[in-house]
C-alpha cells in the first residue's frame, strides 16, 4: 500500500487533451476546407496563396497526424503511463518538469513548425516536410518524451509492463529510428554559404530516396496511427467495460507479429515504380501477411466485450470504442488489398487511397482518441460526462460523415482507375483527365459533407469537454469502470 | 546453383525459420503457463486495478528482496 496522500498528477495530460482537441478542431478544419476546394476550385483564392491546396494540404496532415494525434498519445501516456505502472508524476520532481518542459517545448514548436509550412519551407517529402531547424526540436521533445517513459518506469511499483506500455515504447523506439534516417539532410547554407538559412535536400537521391521515403512514410503510419492507438484501446475499453483484455498471450503475440511484419511493408507505395521488382513483391506479401496480427489485436478487443455486449447499447464510449477497432480491421483488410500489384494498378494515385486513410484515421484513430479524452475527462475532474446524449449525437453525426467519406471515394476511385485505363479499339485513351474531373465531381462534394459532419461532430466533443470540466455534477470519488454520465 | 535458384532455396528456409520461432514463442506461451511458471491472463487485471492504493500484480520489491536473499 503507499501512501494515500499522494494522488495520480493528471497535469500534463490534461494539457494535451486541451491541445488533442485544438489540434483536431483546426487540422480536421483545414481538411474540410481542402476536400471542398476540390469540388469547388474557386475556394483555393479566398485568401490568395494562402489558400491554395498545395498550401494548405501538408498543414492538413501535419496538423492532424503531428498535432491531433501525437497530443492524444501523450495525453494518454501521461494518464495511462503512472496508473499501469502504479507511480505519480508528483513522486519525481523531475519528471515532472520534463513532463511539463516536454508539452511546453512541443506546443511552441508544434505552432512554428506549421507556421513554417504555411510561409513555405518544405523539404517537399511527404508527411516529412519540416526543414532541418524543426527537425532538431522534434528530436529534443522525442529525447524528453523518452526520458519521461523511461524515467516512469525505473521508478514503478508494478514489475510487469502492462501491454500497453510495450505499445507506447514501441512507438517512441520505431519513430526515434523513422525519423533520424528519413530526415538526414544537408543544410544548403551551412555548406554553401548561399541560399535560405532554412533550406536544406535530401542526404539520399533518386530512387533511393524514395525507399527510405516510404519505409518511413508507411511506418509513420505504423507508428503514429496503429501502435500508439493498439495502446490506447488495450487500456482503455477494458477499463471502461470493466472486462479484463480477453487474452492477454494473444496480445503479447500480435505485439511481436506487429513489429516484426509491418517495418517491410513500405515498399508497397512504390509498385511499379524504378526500384527493384522483388522489393515491390516484398511490399506486397508483407502487407498481406499484416492482416494477422492487425486482427489479432482487434478481435482480441471485440472479444473483450464477449458476454458484455449491453455495454454496447448503454455506454457511447464503449460504441465509440468497438467501432474503433471494427475501423481497424477494416482498414487494415482494405490496405492489403490495395497493395496487391494487379490491385494496385488500379487503385494507385485514385481518390481510393485518402478514403482508405480516412477510414482508419476518422474511424480508428480519431474515434480512439475522442473516447480516451472523454473517459479521462470524469477522473481529471471528479465530474460526470456532462451530457451522454450529446455524446450519442457526436458518435452517429460523425459515423454518418465517415461512412459518406469512404463510400465516396471507393466509387471516385475506382471510376477514375477505370477511366485512366480505358482505351478504345485502337488503343487510344478513351478519355481525357478533365473528363474523369467532371464524373467525380459528386463524389467530392459528398467526400466534404462527409467531413464536415465528423468536423461538427469535434465541436460537440469539445462542449461536452469544456461542460464536464467546469459545469458537470461532481462525483465523490474517481469511478472504477464505466464513465458516469448525465442523461 | 545459379544465384536465382540460391535465392528461393533462401527464401524458403528463412519462412519455415520465421514460423517456428512463431510458433515457438506460441507454444513456450502456453508451455510457461502449463508448468506454473507464469500466469499471463492475471496481467489483464493490470488496467483494472490500477489505483495507486490497489496492490500491483507482480510488486517490484517483492523481486529485489528475492534477489538480496
Amino acid at each position: 500500500m503507499q501512501n494515500p496522500a499522494i494522488e495520480y498528477d493528471y497535469t500534463v495530460a490534461k494539457w494535451f487533451s486541451y491541445l488533442a482537441i485544438l489540434f483536431g478542431i483546426v487540422g480536421m478544419g483545414v481538411g474540410v476546407w481542402i476536400a471542398f476546394e476540390l469540388a469547388f476550385p474557386e475556394l483555393n483564392y479566398v485568401l490568395g496563396e494562402y489558400t491554395l491546396f498545395s498550401r494548405l494540404r501538408p498543414v492538413h496532415t501535419n496538423v492532424v497526424a503531428y498535432g491531433f494525434t501525437l497530443s492524444g498519445i501523450w495525453a494518454t501516456w501521461y494518464y495511462v503511463g503512472q496508473r499501469v505502472l502504479k507511480v505519480s508524476l508528483a513522486e519525481s520532481k523531475f519528471l515532472q518538469t520534463i513532463a511539463k518542459l516536454h508539452f511546453w517545448l512541443y506546443f511552441i514548436g508544434a505552432l512554428l513548425a506549421v507556421g513554417s509550412l504555411l510561409i513555405r519551407y518544405t523539404t517537399s517529402k511527404e508527411y516529412a516536410q519540416f526543414e532541418w531547424p524543426f527537425d532538431i526540436v522534434v528530436v529534443i521533445i522525442w529525447v524528453l518524451w523518452g526520458i519521461s517513459i523511461f524515467g516512469l518506469i525505473g521508478i514503478r511499483r508494478e514489475k510487469t509492463l502492462y501491454i500497453s506500455m510495450w505499445y507506447y515504447i514501441a512507438t517512441f523506439l520505431g519513430v526515434a529510428m523513422l525519423y533520424l534516417f528519413n530526415n538526414m539532410e544537408v543544410p544548403t547554407y551551412l555548406i554553401t554559404g548561399m541560399g535560405d538559412p532554412l533550406h536544406s535536400v535530401s542526404m539520399y537521391a533518386g530512387t533511393n530516396d524514395a525507399m527510405v521515403q516510404w519505409w518511413f512514410g508507411h511506418n509513420a503510419v505504423a507508428f503514429v496511427f496503429t501502435v500508439p492507438i493498439i495502446a490506447m484501446i488495450y487500456y482503455y475499453l477494458p477499463k471502461e467495460s470493466g472486462q479484463p483484455v480477453y487474452s492477454y498471450k494473444l496480445s503479447l503475440l500480435s505485439f511481436w507479429g506487429l513489429m516484426f511484419v509491418y517495418l517491410w511493408a513500405g515498399g508497397h507505395h512504390l509498385i511499379y515504380s524504378t526500384v527493384p521488382d522483388w522489393m515491390q513483391t516484398m511490399g506486397s506479401v508483407f502487407s498481406v501477411i499484416l492482416i494477422l496480427p492487425s486482427w489479432g489485436s482487434a478481435l482480441n478487443m471485440l472479444l473483450t466485450m464477449k458476454g458484455e455486449w449491453g455495454q454496447l447499447k448503454e455506454n457511447p464510449l464503449i460504441k465509440f470504442m468497438v467501432l474503433a477497432s471494427t475501423f481497424y480491421m477494416l482498414s487494415t483488410l482494405e490496405g492489403p488489398i490495395q497493395s496487391i500489384k494487379s490491385v494496385n494498378a488500379l487503385a494507385h494515385f485514385t481518390d481510393w487511397i485518402p478514403g482508405h486513410v480516412h477510414d482508419g484515421t476518422l474511424g480508428w484513430v480519431g474515434f480512439m482518441i475522442i473516447a480516451a479524452i472523454m473517459h479521462m475527462a470524469p477522473r481529471f475532474y471528479k465530474r460526470e460526462i456532462y451530457s451522454k446524449k450529446l455524446l450519442e449525437m457526436q458518435f452517429w453525426l460523425q459515423t454518418t460523415g465517415i461512412v459518406l467519406y469512404f463510400s465516396s471515394m471507393w466509387i471516385a476511385g475506382i471510376t477514375q482507375g477505370m477511366m485512366w485505363r480505358a482505351v478504345d479499339q485502337y488503343g487510344n485513351l478513351a478519355y481525357s483527365f478533365i473528363d474523369t474531373v467532371t464524373v467525380l465531381h459528386p463524389y467530392y462534394t459528398l467526400r466534404g459533407i462527409g467531413g464536415l459532419f465528423y468536423f461538427i461532430g469535434l465541436f460537440m466533443w469539445a462542449y461536452n469537454f469544456y461542460k464536464t470540466m467546469t459545469a458537470a455534477k461532481q462525483i465523490e470519488k474517481e469511478p472504477q469502470f464505466a464513465s458516469p454520465m448525465a442523461a | 546453383m545459379d544465384a536465382k535458384t540460391l535465392q528461393g532455396v533462401m527464401y524458403i528456409i528463412f519462412i519455415i525459420f520465421l514460423t517456428f520461432i512463431l510458433y515457438g514463442y506460441i507454444v513456450h506461451l502456453y508451455r510457461s503457463e502449463k508448468k506454473g511458471k507464469r500466469n499471463y491472463e492475471k496481467y489483464g487485471k493490470m488496467a483494472l486495478d490500477d489505483e495507486l492504493t490497489s496492490p500491483p500484480v507482480e510488486p517490484i520489491e517483492e523481486e529485489k528482496s528475492k534477489e538480496s536473499k
